[in-house]
């Protein structure tokens, strides 16, 4: 059956002047004009897990969150931490979005867990790229090349994943009421120290004051004097536990912080470029996360944070609730990348 | 291609002495760690800044010449290997750390760095480079980066790419393009992990922003004899099913235990079929407490040994003996191929038995070392290259160990690349559709075809059109092995 629909999804690619795949829709791109789309949800469900190996495999239109309770059965989860699970996020748009949430900080992104990876091209063929084992150096890496490429290189058709144990308890120390230059004072002590954090996020309340989350986690035994020991370096907080420290974190993940409607941007960087950038959006409501390494911001004033961004040459992508071309901020045009593009997807259909 | 004209060309650019053209001087660049296969270039040329690197590829590119990049040439599936007439840049100078920033945790290097280089100056911050291969004291950072090399501790942090953020890098024809940046996010296609294990042929990498991890609190590292090879496979997989994440789950068979102690003396029991290394690392209470979850574990697994290293020294002994096992071999041998085959893990016992098999058959003493933990295996097959047809005969055995890892559901290679080594076997893990696709993207990047020319494919002109044997340009002559 799957084999008649990607031959089905083969054949439209192939006779369509211009696609695009299409997920749950909980991100951004609405359909555009004049275009087939192709609908992965019909491709759905998993199809080998295979727990001893820590791989699984599945098609890309299946909802995350069916593959994050398969995994919890046994012990296990997907470290790169996908956002909007919730709201019915599949895998192939989770990949293509890039859309990593906190808890990526302790293992790594997409990027580092995604090990295989057919999509079907521009010229309608379908192509495997990677394995099903977690370590593979034959071929070009087209799985990773897919983390970020938002559909504009060809529709992702099964995906594979490498998996790692669930830890099997966490803890969140927040530190309320610090400002920004303190708590990104205290940054580079947390993501120095030789402590095993598993988020830390900073999250800007409306008078601008910071609440500092940092999240740990484990076997349950060693988990108190781990807790302790990062309270001591933040010179005290509040440590947090059961279903209200998992909310936490699901709010993050499914952005209950912003307002229904909001757009929402992503905006990689380095801490040391906060100052710069929080300097010029402390009107929108925001948050660092990943370390410092990921801003998110909501505001529905995209032109000028498009401005902003570029004025500080940073990049970035309205994940959520708005129309149109995502990729907002510096854009570089890369000779390495036009020539992908043109191998893979030669009359531009997904572009 | 006009030679003379070329030559010129290209001594415009570097002195007399940075432009080696004598036979002596190119003998030491005539293969790389993959000793079986040799090839001399035309020239060697030894660029000290970026711009020289990418004034010779333009150089090569107006005359058509191909060109292959090398650092320490270390390569073992034969990457570095030169194309005869061709051009070698030899990088090794290119070695400088132009920026390290632990606030950010990144370090920035040009390609001649050897990897250990970068650990050595990220440790007076306490931060580290995780990807360890076993040449780390030798190899560069620019080889690592074009073979996505790993290492011992890939399970939980994964090979080079994983590690590499951005990349600025010359293409084929001399243009210079800037990939990925220097947060662990982006908001782009990952040109960076496409880049990454393209084995050099889609340009040469100029710059390297790599992560840099926080060095683990501590380490638990312990070593499980056992009477036979399964009985490790077992253990392995009760670590696994456990809910443990080793940084290192690691096996060595009695061929490579001798070797390793007739080396460098680690204190590994003599008498053991096989021997397991585990290794926890991380902080202190969390290590402690999937500490006593391990030692259940293994001992469970019934070992009739286990050493638990009780200081830095004795763990620095343990993995000594681990990674001078490659080079050990040659102890007990004249001349051996390493191989890289990954199998999933749950079918380890079914491929070393299969291996054993084979070893018999053929008559061919194989020692086995591999990261169980990853189910990449490195046999290790051994012949004297003086005896007629004995380099042959083992890269028959080898192809046959090639065969079973693909048949298992495996790789090729887990670590080394394909090079010029495994070259003839991409189409039997890759379908003609996906090899055609992956021609059409190298063309599109290298028209000419001049980055690390007759690597990875089959055969140059005509992927499709592919065929097991002596290599073609073997055959043309063009290349030959001693």
């Amino acid at each position: 059956m799957s084999a008649d629909l990607i031959g089905e999804l083969q054949a439209t690619v192939a006779s369509s002047a211009r696609v695009r795949p299409r997920g749950a829709t909980t991100k951004m791109r609405a359909p555009a004009n004049n275009c087939a789309t192709l609908d992965m949800r019909r491709l759905a469900g998993v199809v080998d897990y295979q727990p001893t190996e820590f791989v699984i495999t599945a098609w890309a239109g299946t909802p995350v969150a069916e593959v994050q309770s398969l995994l919890a059965e046994h012990g296990q989860y997907l470290p790169f931490d996908p956002l909007l699970a919730e709201r019915g996020a599949t895998l192939g748009g989770t990949i293509a979005a890039n859309a990593c949430g906190p808890e990526r900080y302790r293992y790594g992104g997409a990027r580092d867990f995604i090990i295989g990876a057919r999509f079907i091209d521009g010229n309608g063929n379908l192509i495997q790229g990677g394995g099903k084992v977690v370590k593979n150096a034959a071929g070009f890496d087209y799985p990773k090349l897919m983390v970020g490429s938002l559909g504009r290189l060809g529709a992702l058709v099964e995906l594979t994943f490498k998996v790692f144990p669930k830890p099997e308890a966490y803890a969140t120390l927040r530190v309320d009421g610090a400002s920004l230059d303190a708590a990104l004072a205290l940054l580079p002590k947390l993501t120095n120290c030789p402590y095993d954090l598993n988020a830390i996020d900073l999250v800007i309340g409306a008078a601008s004051q910071v609440a500092i989350l940092i999240r740990v986690g484990g076997l349950a035994a060693g988990l108190p004097q781990r807790m302790d020991r990062v309270r001591s370096l933040c010179g005290g907080g509040d440590i947090v536990t059961g279903d209200v420290e998992a909310q936490l974190w699901r709010d993050a993940r499914e952005f209950a912080w912003v307002a229904d409607g909001m757009p929402v941007v992503k905006v990689p960087l380095t801490p040391g470029r906060i100052p710069a950038l929080d300097a010029r959006v402390s009107s929108a409501r925001r948050r660092y996360s990943v370390g410092g390494n990921v801003a998110w911001i909501a505001t529905s004033a995209l032109d000028e944070l498009d401005a902003t961004l570029r004025s500080l040459d940073l990049a970035g992508l309205v994940l959520l609730n708005a129309p149109g071309d995502p990729r907002i901020g510096r854009r570089v045009s890369n000779a390495f990348a036009e020539r992908v593009a043109r191998a893979l997807d030669p009359q531009n259909k997904f572009g | 291609m006009n030679q003379a004209a070329f030559l010129s060309a290209l001594q415009k650019i570097f002195p007399e002495r940075r432009l080696l053209t004598a036979p002596a001087a190119l003998a030491a660049y005539e293969s790389d760690g993959l000793t079986a296969f040799r090839a001399r270039p035309l020239v060697v040329v030894i660029p000290e800044t970026q711009e020289e690197v990418i004034r010779a590829v333009k150089a090569c590119h107006e005359f058509g010449a191909p060109f292959v990049a090398r650092g320490s040439g270390t390569s073992l599936s034969g990457g570095a290997l030169p194309v005869k007439e061709g051009v070698v840049l030899a990088l090794n100078r290119l070695n400088r750390i132009l920026k390290l920033d632990p606030q950010q945790r990144i370090a920035v290097v040009e390609p001649g760095v050897v990897n250990i280089e970068i650990t050595k100056a990220a440790a007076p911050f306490g931060l580290l480079y995780a990807p360890d291969p076993s040449s780390q004291p030798v190899c560069t950072i620019g080889g690592n980066v074009a073979f996505n090399s790993g290492g011992a501790h890939c399970l939980k942090y994964g090979m080079t790419s994983n590690h590499v953020l951005g990349l600025k890098v010359v293409l084929p024809d001399g243009e210079v393009a800037e990939l990925g940046g220097d947060s662990l996010e982006s908001v782009d296609a990952d040109y960076v992990g496409l880049f990454s294990g393209s084995e050099g042929l889609f340009g040469i990498a100029l710059e390297i922003t790599v992560r840099l991890l926080p060095k683990p609190e501590t380490y638990r590292t312990l070593l499980a004899a056992y009477r036979s090879l399964e009985a490790a496979g077992d253990a392995v997989s009760s670590v696994i099913a456990s809910g443990l994440l080793p940084g290192a789950l690691e096996i060595m068979d009695n061929l490579s235990i001798q070797a390793a102690e007739a080396a460098v003396k680690p204190g590994y029991p003599l008498d053991a079929a096989a021997l397991l290394i585990v290794e926890l690392e991380g902080e202190r209470a969390q290590v402690e407490a999937e500490w006593a979850r391990l030692k259940a574990v293994i001992d469970a697994s019934r070992p009739y040994l286990v050493k638990v290293a009780r200081d830095d020294e004795e763990r620095m002994k343990i993995w000594k003996g681990r990674k001078s096992a490659f080079s050990a071999v040659g102890r007990l041998s004249p001349d051996y191929i390493v191989q890289d085959g990954v199998v999933p893990r749950r079918r380890l016992g079914e491929a070393l038995a299969e291996i054993e098999k084979l070893s018999a058959k053929w008559g061919i003493r194989v020692a086995n070392v591999f990261h169980a933990g990853d189910g990449n295996l490195h046999p290790l097959i051994m012949f004297d290259g003086r005896e007629p047809g004995a380099l042959r005969r083992a890269e028959e055995l080898a192809g046959e160990i090639i065969a079973l890892c693909i048949r298992l559901g495996g790789s090729i290679t887990g670590e080394h690349g394909v090079g010029m080594e495994k070259r003839q076997y991409m189409p039997r893990q890759f379908s003609a559709t996906d090899m055609d696709a992956m021609w059409a993207l190298r063309k599109a990047i290298d028209p000419l075809e001049l980055a690390n020319r007759g690597k990875v494919f089959p055969e140059g002109e005509a992927p499709s059109l592919h065929r097991v044997g002596a290599h073609p340009l073997e055959q043309a002559g063009v290349i030959s092995r001693e």
